[in-house]
């Protein structure tokens, strides 16, 4: 029986010939990422040397990867604190993969590690964070952890006791029509699957949908395929990987894919045709509450986001600067956009959505994690309605366990906040 | 003999039982005090001491399920709680693997508040229906860091014996 994308990295990682859904091995890591709570890492990891008479060393500082996302810039002095820790820490242990805020390297850790060139096809990754799943985008296998396990894999270079988890294939193919894309496709998946559907499984993607799909796009459905659960989800690299790689984050070192076996063994397969999605939305509380957009038409909303690590890169923020473009944002309607990164940033002043995007009325913030995760700018009021391209509407995700949050792709977005309703884009803005 | 204390339903995710807006408070002393924050009655009765440790949270499935902080296990490790669940998602789980949060996951289990409950090695009986559960049982592996007391533990051992990546007698 061969072996999928997931089973071959891992056999390599620990140094197997073959491998199979359901063994256990310590796969050497390939980028060890963290972001604020790398505050919490460092805790751990001192304790793990206390007693022992050895110098805490981080195994490889050259595979650490340090972003600065979720609250920037600082909230709280509290904050403040725990980046100022991590600074101090990064310098002691000479880690170079660091992003701290700046306005020319910053950005979510889920964008800055990839358009970095830090994750490449068949690499095992880890994050202290849950959406780590994103970087399977580049055929990685990229998982996420808690912050003692990282602080275990900083002491030791591996994750102890992994189970090597079964796979899901899902099969996609047809024409995305117009106003439908990655997100639609994603979200429609998980209302299929169920929140917990791929739980302690990875879902690979395959396709002519996924082969014509770009980097951005896959870096959208490998995000949120942890929203059904899944350890990761993986598109076994191709040319597009290539050329994003080669292309996008400037990698000049030779790029190995690593590719499924033929024969390789599934747990079950899922096909979908996007040729008739219509746009999708998933309603509160839960992700697989999804629905056609038409189903809510008419919601009001207070307030649109239209950014995190699914939906805040460039061809986000141009769809919706294309439908924002001439218009304004509804008067009851607030409309924030957080770009993914620095440099999305920098190419979408360059290009004028920013320009197009305020004219209309939206509030254009810093790259970060914004109001995603209901810590930091863009709080909602008791009782308010927001819809957003973030990935998690759970009660209080977005500060305010009173509010609701809806979530879409930046077409229904940015259609919504002209209208100031739910709106289904594709019968115009 | 544990009391369950808390009920609640399916998906019930790491921003229901930690809100993001306390992610900056990282320290295991100080996270229990936002165990299940939005919540401010039952927030109020653990902060306040009434919940006497060993007490039951009874969950649905999928329990746990989200984001990767840790700090939805500290806090409620934090008051001793004990979860009950029908199924687990895997970061939690680890999470309360690696740090010693007692979480037994019963496919079948139902309970309310209220309720009396036994745990033995393989079984979860509800003493106030009179039904019994059987557990599912970890895997090995996960079952070692259990036994070593926690990650810190296990790690720390395995560091002490020169078991890292780097050193040449592991030949990974
Ligand atoms: S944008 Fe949201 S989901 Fe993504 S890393 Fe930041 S907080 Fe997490």
């Amino acid at each position: 029986m061969g072996m999928t994308v997931v089973e071959k990295i891992l056999a390599r990682a620990s140094g197997q010939q073959a491998v199979k859904a359901g063994d256990v091995l310590e796969p050497r890591v390939d980028l060890a990422m963290s972001h604020e709570n790398a505050a919490l890492v460092i805790n751990q990891f001192l304790e793990i040397h206390k007693d022992t008479g050895l110098e805490p060393k981080v195994w490889d500082p050259s595979k650490v990867a340090i972003i600065f996302d979720h609250r920037v810039p600082a909230e709280s002095p509290k904050t403040a604190t725990n980046q100022k820790k991590i600074r101090e820490f990064v310098a002691r242990h000479m880690i170079s993969k660091f992003h701290d805020i700046r306005g020319d390297r910053g950005g979510i850790c889920h964008q800055v590690l990839p358009e970095s060139g830090y994750v490449r096809p068949g690499y095992v990754v880890v994050g202290t964070d849950s959406h780590t799943t994103s970087h399977g985008a580049l055929g990685a296998f990229a998982f996420g952890i808690g912050a003692t396990e990282m602080a275990s894999v900083w002491t030791l270079g591996y994750a102890v006791n992994v189970v090597v988890p079964a796979t899901v294939k899902v099969e996609v193919s047809g024409d995305f029509p117009p106003m439908v894309g990655p997100k639609d496709l994603i979200l429609h998946l998980i209302g299929k699957l169920t929140a917990q559907g791929a739980n302690f499984r990875v879902i690979e993607f395959h396709g002519p949908t996924i082969s014509r799909m770009s980097t951005s796009g896959r870096l959208v459905i490998c995000n949120m395929s942890v929203e059904a659960g899944a350890t990761s989800g993986i598109v076994p690299a191709d040319a597009e990987t290539e050329l994003y790689l080669r292309e996008e984050a400037g990698v000049r070192d030779p790029i190995v894919p690593v590719l499924p076996d033929t024969d390789a063994a599934y747990e079950r397969t899922v096909t979908i045709n996007v040729g008739g999605l219509a746009p999708q939305i998933a309603c509160p509380h839960t992700v697989d509450n999804v629905h056609p957009v038409d189903r809510v038409a008419g919601k009001k909303i207070q307030q649109v986001v239209i950014g995190s690590c699914t939906n805040g890169r460039l061809d986000d923020i141009a769809a919706a600067a294309g439908i924002l473009r001439g218009k304004s944002v509804a008067a009851a309607t607030r409309m924030l956009v957080f770009p993914a990164s620095a440099r999305v940033y920098q190419r979408a002043l360059e290009r004028g959505y920013v320009a197009d995007l305020v004219r209309a009325g939206a509030v254009v913030m810093n790259p970060g994690c914004g109001p995603c995760l209901g810590v930091h700018e863009g709080a909602l009021g008791d009782g308010e309605v927001a819809l957003s391209t973030t990935n998690r509407n759970f009660k209080g995700r977005m500060g305010n366990p009173t509010a609701e949050v809806y979530l879409c792709s930046p077409a229904v977005a940015a259609a919504s906040a002209v209208a100031g309703e739910i709106t289904d884009p594709r019968k115009g803005a | 003999m544990a009391k369950v204390v808390y009920s609640i339903g399916d998906d019930i995710s790491t921003d229901v039982i930690y809100p993001g807006r306390y992610m900056a408070t990282v320290l295991p002393t100080e996270t229990p005090q936002y165990a299940f924050a939005d919540d401010s009655a039952f927030n109020g009765q653990l902060k306040s001491k009434q919940i006497p440790p060993g007490s039951i949270i009874s969950a649905g499935a999928n329990f746990g399920c989200g984001s990767s902080r840790e700090q939805a296990v500290s806090t409620l490790k934090g008051h001793e709680l004990i979860i009950v669940a029908r199924s687990v998602a895997r970061i939690f789980m680890q999470n309360a693997i690696n740090l010693g949060l007692r979480l037994i996951v019963a496919p079948e289990w139902e309970a309310s508040v209220g309720d009396e409950v036994e745990v033995s090695e393989d079984q979860v009986t509800n003493r106030t229906t009179n039904r019994s559960f059987a557990i599912e049982r970890l895997p090995r592996a996960r079952q070692a860091i259990v036994d070593a007391g926690g990650l810190i533990a296990y790690t720390r051992k395995r560091l002490v014996e020169g078991s890292t990546v780097t050193s040449p007698s592991r030949g990974r």
